[in-house]
């Protein structure tokens, strides 16, 4: 991992379109500004693990569940 | 075509019933393509991967259990699914089963953003806070209907 001191109001340049920027820092939380074209899609990664964690979970499911799911008539 | 399906056994399906993720599903980033397959009688549908039997998400439409569930589709998406009108669009929610089946979720925070027209599809994640990845489907609607 490339690891880069930075203070605020500094920024760092990923590629030609990226820029991320030091905003505030407040003990131990830090605002970052990202700057980059709108097709490339930003997250934080909890939210992003908590997707593909519930996915998972979503996908282990079971013949009975099946069953039990056509029984549901429609609402 | 033939489909191995993992409820249904072995399924024919044309080349246009097949979907594409052209990133995969977080998580399932090299399944990139599923048909969505109608469970009849019931609400709810089944997502079948084509490549991977054993893979499969049940799915919903979220307005029936959500009725104000509303978000808005950034244009980066739009853009990806090739996405004209509102009328190309279908969504859908992926179950998370529970005991009992009642306490089963939905994900809001993912939905599936489908363009019918194209059979373009991505598990879009939300940026707003209004939604979780579990939400309850209303007691009430699924529940005593059996039969």
């Amino acid at each position: 991992m490339l690891v880069l001191t930075r203070k605020l109001q500094e920024a760092i340049k990923i590629g030609e379109d990226i820029e991320l920027t030091v905003l505030s820092i407040d003990g131990d939380q830090v605002k970052l500004g990202i700057s980059a074209p709108k097709y490339i899609e930003i997250h934080r990664k909890e939210v992003f693990l908590s997707i593909q964690q519930e996915n998972n979970q979503a996908a282990s499911i079971s013949l009975n569940t099946f069953q039990a799911l056509k029984k549901i008539k429609n609402t | 075509m033939i489909l191995h399906t993992k409820f249904e056994e072995i399924i024919e399906i044309s080349e246009e019933d097949i979907l594409h993720f052209e990133q995969g599903l977080p998580g399932f980033e090299d399944e990139k393509q599923f048909v969505l397959l109608p469970m009849e009688g019931t609400p709810f549908s089944t997502l079948q991967s084509v490549s991977t039997k054993e893979l499969a998400f049940f799915t919903t439409n979220p307005f029936l259990f959500f009725t104000d569930y509303d978000f808005e589709l950034v244009e980066s998406v739009q853009k990806q699914l090739k996405i004209k009108e509102e009328s190309d669009v279908l969504v859908q929610v992926i179950l998370t089963i529970q005991e009992p089946l009642e306490k089963s979720t939905g994900n809001l925070q993912a939905p599936v953003v489908l363009n019918v027209k194209e059979n373009l599809a991505k598990q879009v994640i939300l940026t707003d806070n209004k939604y979780r990845t579990r939400h309850e489907l209303l007691e009430t609607s699924i529940v005593g209907q059996e039969g």
